[in-house]
């Protein structure tokens, strides 16, 4: 079949339940002896390439939460062109441009509310300085619901990897 | 107060207080080792994380489990739905006391202590907390008043699911009841008592009887299995079904007993099966004091002998132990009429059959003077083999238990039934 169903011989002789019951404590006990498949989850992570060989690697397609990348002074690449917030389908991101003496524009406030947050990667699909990202991360947890609100301070202290938003070993992605 | 008498009771209540102890911590060990298996047998490791490989794990079930809160259903039964639990759990525990589980200890001493006054003890100790002379009768008589805790629990609960887990309990367990009691009658026969010290006499100088005994052996163990309520015979518990069967409405330590009831009752049938049907204590090929065939080693009774022969033992059950988990985690569950026609319609015929069988075998040999123990062992393990591949490979089909393909082919008619035979 095209898209690979398995079809299951079914017995339709009557067959001996004992001696099928045998074959499959066979099998059980074939399995004790086996690999285990588990992932120790603190000390080995899916995000984590020395540990577990890699076997439960998350794909560069994951999009997690946000990092804003910095310049080589340490300052935001953000322009505060307000792409973002235009086309953020779940209305989390809040943007106050702000300009300095130059005529560069630069966010006074930049928020995402990683709650209302539908992890689309609109964002950094539409970003024309390659400032905003989703990442490749998942633990998010946090004591309290206003932590959640993530500002540009820590949207730029962020330090996990990046989302390629495609699968870059397939070339139709791009 | 005589000092033997004094020296009895001291060592019983020392017997009592290691019995105990081993199987109430062998059951909370069992519990992980049930996970662990199960673990093994899916490809996973299993619980890891307190203690050395987890081995604290069952300490910090407990724990839990005692500091939990205590629900308590407003329509249940308030007496009932407490006494229930230890219903099921003290017949479980009583049975650990009347199965020896190793030989005979030769004790000699007569010693005066200070409080409790002079003390003697002469001769073997019976390795066994009380060598009932009813021997299994005594086990199946209390092992069926489990059946009280799980039905009062599921009734009492006023809870439907409960209720109809405890029906299928009290049904389950009665049906296999009579086929349990069934296949322990060859060994009557052949051994002529019920003591189990005395059928561990007969396997030292004869034969282990799952040899000569083969088909009541296989009866014997899947009853077992639906006596202690496990797969593929949960369906008094039966998760998908019933939500917790009897103890949906159950928690914490009440909850608890019910479990420890269920693995004390594990910890039964494998040394029931262990000392009936392979040789208790014994040693194969090693003698300890009498006279034994094919015997390459010969112990004199003693604290050694008594450690070897335990450990034998311990060897046996926990192989049984783990043959019950093997089972549950390869095995679905039976339906309930398929249960229930396993019992009644293949079981009880097929070990009446066996009885009049195994009489005929015992008649036979005591007229051509065959004696009671190795050449009559010998003449029954041929029988029984032929009795095995008859079951097995040419009566078995589809009569113990048949897959729904075949059920349609059957209903269809035998023709097309054929038909589907031949197809590849």
């Amino acid at each position: 079949m095209a898209i690979g169903v398995k079809v299951l011989q079914r017995p339709d002789r009557e067959v001996s339940y004992v001696r099928a019951a045998l074959k499959g404590m066979a099998l059980t006990f074939k399995h004790m002896f086996e690999k285990r498949v588990t992932m120790q989850y603190p000390e080995e992570k899916s995000t984590d390439g020395a540990h577990g060989g890699g076997q439960w690697s998350l794909t560069p397609r994951w999009r997690g939460t946000h990092r804003m990348l910095t310049d080589e002074q340490g300052r935001s690449k953000c322009v505060a062109c307000g792409l973002c917030p235009q086309i953020c389908p779940a209305n989390c991101i809040k943007l106050v441009p702000g300009e300095d003496e130059e005529g560069n524009r630069y966010p006074l406030i930049y928020e995402i509310d990683e709650f209302r947050c539908v992890f689309c990667g609109y964002c950094q699909e539409v970003c024309p300085e390659e400032a905003i990202h989703v990442g490749v991360h998942y633990e998010n947890a946090e004591y309290s619901r206003g932590r959640f609100v993530y500002d540009l301070e820590r949207l730029s202290a962020q330090t996990h990897p990046v989302s390629s938003l495609w699968d870059p070993t397939d070339p139709r992605g791009e | 107060m005589t000092p033997e008498m004094k020296g009895f009771l001291l060592l019983s209540v020392i017997k009592m207080i290691v019995v105990f102890t081993v199987v109430m911590v062998g059951v909370a060990l069992l519990t992980l080792m049930e996970r662990k298996v199960s673990a093994w047998m899916q490809n996973r490791i299993g619980p890891n994380r307190v203690g050395p490989g987890g081995l604290l794990q069952p300490a910090a079930d407990g724990l839990k489990n005692i500091l939990k809160e205590e629900t308590f259903p407003s329509a249940a039964n308030p007496v009932l739905f407490v006494v229930a639990p230890a219903l099921a759990f003290i017949p479980a525990l009583l049975l650990s006391g009347v199965i020896p589980f190793a030989a005979p200890l030769p004790l000699d001493f007569d010693v005066t202590l200070p409080v409790l006054g002079r003390i003697a003890h002469h001769g073997p100790m019976p390795m066994v907390v009380a060598d009932v002379p009813i021997g299994f009768l005594f086990v199946i008589a209390i092992s069926s008043l489990g059946v009280y805790g799980i039905a009062l629990a599921g009734w009492s609960s006023n809870s439907k699911y409960s209720l109809l887990g405890g029906l299928r309990a009290a049904a389950q367990l009665i049906s296999y009841e009579v086929a349990l009691g069934l296949s322990l009658i060859p060994i009557l026969l052949l051994t002529g008592d019920v003591s189990f010290s005395r059928i561990i006499a007969v396997q030292q100088t004869g034969l282990w009887l799952v040899f000569p005994l083969a088909i009541s052996f296989f009866v014997f163990l899947v009853s077992g299995f639906a006596e202690t309520n496990r797969l593929p015979f949960d369906l008094p518990e039966a998760e998908s079904e019933l939500v917790a069967g009897y103890h949906s409405e159950y928690s914490a330590m009440k909850f608890s007993f019910f479990f420890i009831a269920e693995y004390a009752n594990i910890v039964t049938v494998a040394a029931m099966v262990s000392t009936l049907f392979f040789g208790g204590w014994d040693i194969p090929f090693v003698a300890v004091g009498t006279a034994k065939p094919w015997a390459i080693l010969t112990l004199t009774p003693g604290p050694i002998a008594t450690l070897l022969t335990g450990l034998g033992f311990f060897a046996k059950v926990m192989f049984w132990i783990f043959f019950v988990m093997w089972i549950r985690w390869t095995l679905p569950r039976f339906r309930y009429d398929q249960l229930m026609a396993l019992g009644w319609k293949f079981f009880t015929p097929i070990t009446l059959g066996y009885i009049m069988l195994v009489c005929v075998v015992l008649y036979a040999g005591e007229a051509l003077g065959l004696g009671r123990t190795l050449s009559l062992h010998l003449v029954l393990t041929g029988v029984s083999a032929v009795c095995a591949v008859a079951l097995f490979f040419a009566v078995d089909r589809g009569l113990i238990v048949s897959g729904s393909a075949a059920r349609r082919a059957r209903r269809v008619g035998r023709q097309s039934s054929q038909r589907l035979t031949a197809s590849p």
